[in-house]
């Protein structure tokens, strides 16, 4: 077989391969889609405010909910510690009075 | 046409041969550019799938949160705002929110404590989190510090599902008197205030009206909270920047590899190609051909693995990151959704730069006479 054939080949696999996860991910999203589904339900009920993602700290559990000085929490010269303070960083849009 | 098609195919078949000639200079090039794409799509996957489910999980969530504020800090709101706020035309209702945080010192784990109308005295609902963190199951008994110092301990009622983890893994769910007890919350306040608005489109104006009536207070739109999420995950959003940039940056480092100039055994074999009747363009094609081989077949990797990576594999390999030094992290599952746009941004992105960079330094090594560029 010729080269340039196997890397067509290959090439097909890797695309049709991709397509279908993409296709499933659409259409199937099983697991996924009932924990989202369920997660919905649930915050409506309690009336949540935020995604359970990190819970070091008040402020990244919480991030729409925390305060404006939420980096200098100890002080106000108490530089960021926690690791997930570097992935919330407070919103940059709140608004005091809107 | 198939004579076109097969002059390509022709070139295709030499490019391989040529790209197997140097096979650990090139499948070492190929598995570095994989994971950078890996990276690079990883990252793009994640923060879009997360954004996502946070809009439609959050959709829920309070039309209006009010919070009281005391010397830029939050603090407990007195239900005498209640009634204020439920007058103001366009407010359905207003629920006060009673809810606090917990640090659970032996396991060194953080708790969202939260007052529900359905949790009877003595009794705790708990997040799948916790009962893990805890290794506890309905009917144990979870001990929580009273701030009088004495410890209670509730009885668990049941575990929140484990399908609602991304919104409730943290939580202890108690009733409203035991809540109270344990904080030793003053009677006649909250934490803060949900309020129900009839008309999406009134939700900013009912915010103006609560921040004019209480000047104290910071109303928190529904809109506002799914912008938070939005705004952590973007790309310029902290972390995100850094890993983004260094994946950027080492593919950059890659095309300048390749756009600076070739080795003396590539110049050599354009110059014998050249000597033997290929023309210019002919070896622009080949190169075009060996660096599209290689980022295409690169990116449709990279992309299907960081595509497995997140979504079936929850995205493992960035938990320690995400995770930070908090002993409770939930388990959960994203739904897939990968924009088309994104895709072809990834395309533009890996594959064409270095395709074009590929070709550069091998069109000045063409046009040089054959015989200059053999002996070079």
């Amino acid at each position: 077989m010729r080269k340039s054939t196997v890397y067509f080949l290959f090439t097909l696999g890797s695309v049709i391969l991709l397509a279908v996860l993409l296709w499933s991910g659409r259409y199937g999203a099983g697991e996924a889609g009932a924990m989202q589904e369920a997660s919905k339900i649930l915050v409506q009920e309690l009336q949540l405010t935020d995604l359970c993602l990190f819970t070091e700290a008040r402020y990244t559990r919480h991030p729409a909910m925390a305060d404006l000085h939420s980096a200098f929490q100890d002080h106000p010269l108490a530089l960021e510690h926690f690791p997930s303070g570097s992935l919330a960083t407070p919103p940059r849009f709140r608004r005091e009075r809107p | 046409m198939n004579r076109s098609v097969e002059r390509h195919r022709n070139i295709l078949d030499f490019a391989l041969s040529s790209l197997l000639r140097r096979k650990g200079k090139n499948v070492s090039l190929w598995v570095m550019y994989t994971l950078v794409v890996f990276l690079i799509a990883a990252i793009v996957f994640y923060t879009h799938a997360l954004k996502r489910e946070a809009a439609l999980i959050l959709q829920g969530a309070p039309d209006i949160v009010v919070q009281k504020m005391v010397a830029g800090r939050h603090d407990l709101v007195p239900f005498g705002y209640v009634e204020k706020i439920a007058a103001i035309p366009g407010v359905s209702a207003v629920r006060p929110r009673l809810w606090g945080y917990y640090y659970d010192q032996v396991l060194g784990a953080n708790y969202t404590l939260m007052a529900s109308g359905d949790a009877p005295p003595g009794t705790a609902d708990i997040g799948n989190g916790v009962a893990r963190t805890l290794r506890i199951v309905e009917g144990d008994f979870i001990p929580i510090r009273a701030v009088p110092g004495a410890t209670t301990l509730f009885q668990v009622r049941k575990v929140l599902p484990y399908a609602s983890e991304l919104a409730s893994s943290d939580l202890i769910l108690l009733s409203e008197g035991d809540l109270r007890t344990l904080f030793d919350f003053p009677r006649g306040f909250a934490t803060d205030l949900a309020v129900t608005v009839g008309n999406p489109a009134e939700r900013a104006t009912v915010a103006a009206k609560i921040a004019a009536l209480f000047p104290d207070s910071r109303p928190i739109l529904n809109s506002e909270i799914l912008r938070t999420y939005d705004s952590i995950f973007d790309w310029r959003g902290g972390m995100m920047v850094v890993m983004l940039g260094v994946a950027v940056f080492s593919f950059v480092i890659f095309a300048w590899d390749k756009a600076t100039g070739l080795s003396a055994e590539e110049r050599k074999e354009i110059g014998i190609l050249k000597s033997v009747g290929w023309e210019t363009g002919d070896v622009l094609l080949l190169k075009f051909w060996e660096g599209a081989v290689v980022s295409l077949a690169a990116f449709l990797c990279g992309v299907t693995l960081a595509y497995v990576q997140v979504f079936f594999f929850s995205a493992s390999l960035f938990e320690p990151a995400l995770k930070g030094w908090a002993v409770l992290y939930p388990r959960f599952k994203l739904v897939p959704d990968v924009d088309p746009y994104q895709l072809a941004v990834l395309f533009f992105l890996t594959v064409v730069p270095y395709t074009v960079a590929t070709i550069i330094p091998s069109w000045r090594a063409a046009t040089v006479d054959p015989d200059a560029a053999m002996r070079s």
